[in-house]
């Protein structure tokens, strides 16, 4: 009698505190988007989205240029980063055994840790200095190089996922092995691998570090890959520590932006996943 | 005559040996049954005639396997191989993604064949073969998942008969089945025999007295007796055989 009375209310305890630890967790989250949105709102208009940032003194323009800029670059760093992965993904699941296959996998979670700056200064070594230029080309590098991690775990999760059978049944109708992997494996296991690749496209989209050495900034509009290119991460960096309360008001209109991007990208990711 | 002959075989897979020494001949337009207790050999040894274990790493082959008089085993192209030697399995495995359709066509596509109206001809020929066309012939765009385990599986008898093979090899192709579907896909075999060699494997020796023609009776790897059908279940020449289909062990 007496124990279980002490069972149950120490149940009631570990209960309450795990429940009080999520909800002082989810806390920050909230307050974050409350905040984003509350500042974010009055600058978040169409001027905003459409046009150039006004030169100093003035009041107004917009972030144009940076939304063009983290398209770019985000795009960019997709054509890198996404085949780069999957390959690496498909290697691991269907041929990796032995010690190419354990670096391979170590290093892809090295990397998947490895602080964002330190691969900037690492593209910025290796594309910046070479090219005496800042570009939107190494800043998609640097994404590009942050996302295959992400993307190569995935992807060899998911297609370890897909079973044994159906391999077997495309070898056994006389289909090659990369046309087995590319038609009916990777397709088996497409929703999860597009659900990994989402979400590491919104991971990279609202980094900064990495773009500091690469892709500069510019206040300007720029479709040249090879010049210095803005990004709204970079662009809500500049405006945020500035003195003017009209562009510390566009920096959170940014800063809301970006978060509704990664939003939507994370909901549909997970959208993909559920309709599978 | 037989179609396929198959020389002290064996196989290994690391230090087990699925299959010792085993030698016979498969005779072409009949049905060969495959019979014996759980982890005898039988599927290994199917699978040894379409190069399954290539697959598998730590597998080891010896042995010769004829087909027409050609040593499967020295064959430089598998899947030239294997589209001669078509296979179906224990479980209805159709590709999930694709429609009905592209699942018989599958093995065409892939294969590089493009030719639309061949392939569509081939096709409704395939699932006519495997006496499915009128139960799929509405939603032949629609995903297989949609079928009955019973349709699924003739879905890939069909689907494995598109790429014209000579040879159907089938492993335990009922054991997933409900009576009825066993019924039907007995039948289908009873029908494709005159135009495709056919082994299959079965742990259901009356469906083994039912369907085929030639039954091997295997045992912890070896093959313990072979002969017509008939015979070897009324008249076994080994004990063990005698043993094992009247139901004193297995």
């Amino acid at each position: 009698m007496k124990t279980s009375l002490r069972r149950r209310l120490s149940n009631r305890l570990f209960l309450l505190a795990t429940v009080g630890c999520a909800l002082v967790a989810l806390i920050p989250l909230f307050l974050i988007l409350g905040r984003l949105v509350q500042d974010g709102m009055q600058s978040l208009n169409w001027a905003f989205l459409t046009q150039m940032p006004a030169p100093v003194g003035e009041v107004g323009g917009g972030m144009a240029n940076a939304i063009m800029g983290t398209g770019m670059i985000v795009g960019m760093a997709m054509l890198i980063g996404i085949p780069l992965g999957i390959g690496g993904g498909i290697y691991l699941s269907e041929y990796g055994r032995g010690q190419l296959a354990f670096w391979l996998r170590y290093l892809s979670d090295l990397l998947a840790g490895t602080p964002s700056i330190v691969i900037g200064i690492f593209v910025y070594v290796l594309i910046v200095v070479p090219t005496k230029h800042f570009s939107a080309l190494a800043g998609s590098v640097a994404l590009g190089i942050m996302m295959v991690p992400t993307i190569t775990r995935t992807t060899e999760e998911m297609l370890k996922m897909v079973p044994r059978d159906l391999r077997e049944a495309s070898l056994a109708l006389g289909i090659s092995q990369w046309r087995t992997i590319l038609s009916i494996v990777l397709a088996a296991g497409s929703s999860g691998i597009i659900t990994g690749i989402l979400l590491s496209i919104s991971r990279v989209a609202g980094e900064t570090a990495p773009l500091l050495f690469t892709a500069f900034g510019n206040r300007f509009w720029n479709t040249d890959v090879s010049q210095p290119t803005a990004a709204l991460p970079l662009q809500i960096f500049a405006y945020a520590i500035s003195p003017y309360d009209d562009w510390q008001s566009q920096a959170w209109a940014g800063a809301l932006l970006l978060i509704m991007l990664v939003l939507c990208l994370n909901v549909t990711a997970r959208f993909i996943r559920r309709g599978h | 005559m037989s179609h396929i002959r198959i020389e002290n075989l064996s196989v290994q897979f690391g230090d087990h040996q699925a299959l010792r020494d085993v030698s016979i001949d498969v005779k072409r337009h009949a049905v060969t049954a495959i019979i014996g207790p759980s982890g005898c050999g039988k599927s290994t040894l199917i699978r040894s005639i379409n190069r399954m274990h290539d697959t598998i790493p730590t597998s080891a082959v010896s042995g010769k396997i004829f087909l027409d008089g050609e040593d499967v085993l020295k064959m430089s192209d598998v899947t030239a191989l294997r589209r001669r030697v078509g296979m179906v399995f224990q479980r209805p495995n159709p590709f999930p993604t694709m429609s009905i359709y592209d699942n018989v066509a599958a093995g065409l596509r892939l294969n590089g064949k493009q030719n639309r109206r061949e392939m569509e001809e081939r096709v409704v020929k395939s699932i006519t073969q495997a006496a499915l066309w009128n139960e799929v012939k509405d939603r032949l765009h629609k995903s297989p998942m949609s079928l009955s385990g019973g349709q699924q599986q003739r879905l890939c008898i069909a689907r494995a008969l598109a790429v014209q093979p000579e040879v159907l090899l089938l492993d335990e192709p009922c054991s997933a089945l409900d009576p009825i579907a066993t019924a039907r896909v007995e039948e289908l075999i009873d029908e494709l025999k005159s135009r495709f060699t056919i082994v299959m494997v079965t742990h259901n020796m009356q469906q083994a007295a039912r369907t085929s023609q030639y039954t091997a009776f295997m045992y912890m790897g070896q093959l313990i007796e072979y002969g017509n059908t008939t015979e070897l279940f009324t008249k076994p020449k080994v004990q063990q055989t005698e043993d094992y289909i009247t139901g004193r062990f297995g």
